[in-house]
């Protein structure tokens, strides 16, 4: 009886795994096809497609694009984010509702609708086909992450933490840097790696925004699969998988060695 | 007034008149006061009686609506908590868990800006004070709630703060800690010179470490003095029942030309005109009589002295040095009685009548 229980357990775990990873894992055998269309099972072996990628000057374009939005929206997010959970937290305003909600609202707006939005508007900002259009617009799209991250972690801090640091003399930035974002970083860390990730695969906003030149990796994919599906995708699909993995790893590695 | 309190030297602190409303609610309703240099003070009082608004005034978290705060003379109520060089401890610590001990006891030194070898050799010195050197590079979270306290009673006195503020200093630790960091806090804060304010609704606590007592209700400061002073000539009622224990005699007034008599049903109490006591019952026709339980003794009923009182034993418990009667009065009213002449008492019973006597110096009375 338990032993039929616990093969009952580890197949609906391995079920589980297989639906949420084996759409993922599939591209990657399919990158290594010697074949010129992308087919599975894969035939034979080459990295010719990885060298492709590698070499294409379009390819390298898309993924400064990416890398630069991607940092400047995740920054400026947080930034934002962290300065706008911490006034939700600790004080009391007018218009307090509104203006958490108008923070959160891009999370649950449909893109589409922003996208649309931000077109019509940036149109005549002179902002189209511009990084600084798609970095402003990937920030609005991210702060809601950071907002959500950084007020979990303030609700965790002892509330007369500040208040004892000022008590002591500290002024209120000294009191920010030496006590509350200590206290908080892990929410900042985690939103920071959320709005990263929130810009670096939004297609999109990016579709209505971006041209030839500011065109993202997320884009490129999305233009290649239009076209012409062949296994230069799936190499970069598969490198996109494995920077990916990287960076979650990483991010654990950080929170353990913290704690 | 004695010459101490007139020094204006020695003054550490004065509230002149403070209020704070919130609404149409009167916290703090026009409270006065001086803090003595040196001194460990204590605000008694229940919960909503003002004592934590007053606390959290002079620390600067809240700007009084009326009246002023002088510290070491200077004007300081509309002065932010970080220029105020105050120290607190708050009731839950609130130690900095990403801290290690001995960077939280240097924190009040780094805000002003001391370097860190200097800041160390000092808050080293405070750990030793309060017996944790040993415990210097831990965190707050690997210590006992009896050595986060000191831990916190160091933060506050390291950078020598003109006054150190107590918010319920007791209130986060078990029953017997409690008597043990009581007489400790006591010691430590009087070793490194320290002017104290504390607050707390334990009239124990008030009355163990403290020099003075303010007694505070609905907002108003009700009695400050020493404990000795607070016990022995309590002004009002309410102060006669938060310090110690009080019987409480209400009675009508008798005036002759060299004595005052208090009366009541089955009770006398009589006071040379002389006394000072009898200030307040000049002119008066009711009064209201204090006193103590260990005060009064058991007589024969119907003992012929001035100060006597009569009545039915209701209870009877015997707690080992002493026996505690519960007495009913004439009018109903029930007073408390202890008393250690044991002999004398083992022999009653509840139901008994009992006669009771008390000396005049102990009688206290509350004008009515």
């Amino acid at each position: 009886m338990d032993k039929l229980r616990r093969v009952f357990f580890w197949l609906m775990i391995g079920l589980t795994a297989m639906f949420l990873l084996l759409p993922t894992l599939i591209i990657v055998p399919m990158s290594f096809t010697t074949t010129s269309t992308l087919e599975f099972p894969p035939v034979g072996f080459t990295l010719e497609w990885y060298g492709k990628v590698i070499g294409a000057p379009d390819w390298q374009q898309a993924l400064i694009n990416s890398l630069v939005v991607a940092f400047a929206a995740a920054t400026l997010a947080t930034v934002i984010g962290t300065m706008a959970a911490l006034a939700l937290h600790a004080h009391r305003f007018p218009g307090k509702m509104l203006v958490t909600v108008l923070l959160l609202s891009p999370m649950v707006t449909p893109v589409i609708v922003l996208a649309v939005g931000m077109y019509m508007v940036f149109s005549g900002w002179g902002l189209i086909a511009t990084r600084l259009g798609l970095v402003l617009a990937h920030t609005v799209l991210a702060i809601p992450f950071v907002v959500v991250s950084v007020l979990a972690s303030a609700r965790m801090v002892n509330p007369s933490l500040a208040p004892a640091s000022l008590g002591l003399g500290a002024s209120r930035w000294f009191t920010f840097r030496r006590v509350t974002l200590p206290m908080i970083m892990p929410g900042v860390l985690s939103g920071a790696v959320f709005a990263f990730i929130t810009s670096w695969d939004e297609v999109v906003i990016a579709l209505f925004l971006a041209d030839a030149q500011t065109r993202t990796v997320p884009i490129m994919i999305w233009n290649q699969v239009r076209t012409n599906l062949d296994p230069a995708t799936a190499a970069v699909a598969a490198i996109l998988i494995v920077l990916s993995a990287m960076g979650v790893l990483l991010s654990y590695k950080i929170r353990e060695a913290r704690s | 007034m004695n010459a101490a309190l007139q020094d204006t030297a020695g003054t550490a602190m004065k509230l002149e008149g403070v209020s704070k409303h919130f609404g149409a609610v009167k916290a703090l309703d026009n409270v006065s006061f001086e803090l003595r240099k040196g001194e460990f003070l204590t605000m008694l009082g229940p919960s909503g009686s003002g004592k934590t608004t007053s606390l959290r005034a002079i620390a600067g978290f809240i700007q009084p609506t009326a009246g002023r705060l002088l510290i070491d003379g200077r004007d300081m109520t509309a002065v932010p908590p970080q220029k105020r060089n105050i120290g607190m401890m708050f009731q839950d610590y609130a130690l900095f868990p990403h801290m290690t001990v001995l960077e939280n006891v240097g924190y009040p030194l780094e805000t002003r800006g001391i370097r860190r070898a200097e800041r160390e050799k000092l808050s080293m010195e405070m750990l030793e004070i309060v017996g944790l050197a040993s415990c210097a590079k831990r965190y707050p979270k690997q210590m006992s709630g009896g050595q986060q306290q000191r831990v916190a009673l160091a933060r506050a006195l390291v950078f020598r703060p003109d006054i150190v503020l107590l918010d319920e200093p007791m209130a986060a630790l078990d029953k017997k800690l409690r008597g043990q960091m009581q007489i400790e806090i006591m010691h430590i804060t009087r070793q490194v010179g320290a002017t104290v304010v504390s607050v707390t609704h334990d009239q124990e606590e008030a009355l163990v470490m403290s020099d003075r007592v303010a007694i505070f209700k609905d907002g108003r400061l009700e009695q400050i003095g020493t404990p000795h002073q607070l016990y022995l000539q309590p002004r009002s009622e309410f102060v006669a029942d938060f310090i110690g224990e009080a019987n409480l005699l209400r009675g009508s007034v008798r005036q002759a030309d060299d004595w005052i008599l208090v009366e009541g049903d089955g009770w006398k109490a009589n006071l040379s005109k002389d006394d000072p006591r009898c200030a307040a019952l000049v002119g008066a026709n009711k009064a209201c009589v204090v006193l103590r339980p260990e005060r009064i003794h058991a007589v024969p009923v119907g003992s012929e002295t001035q100060n006597v009182g009569e009545g039915v034993i209701e209870d009877k418990i015997y707690l080992g040095v002493e026996y505690r009667l519960v007495v009913r009065m004439n009018d109903g009213g029930k007073i408390n009685l202890r008393s250690r002449d044991v002999a004398s008492i083992a022999g009653m019973k509840a139901g008994d009548r009992i006669g009771m006597a008390w000396a005049p110096d102990d009688i206290v009375i509350i004008g009515a």
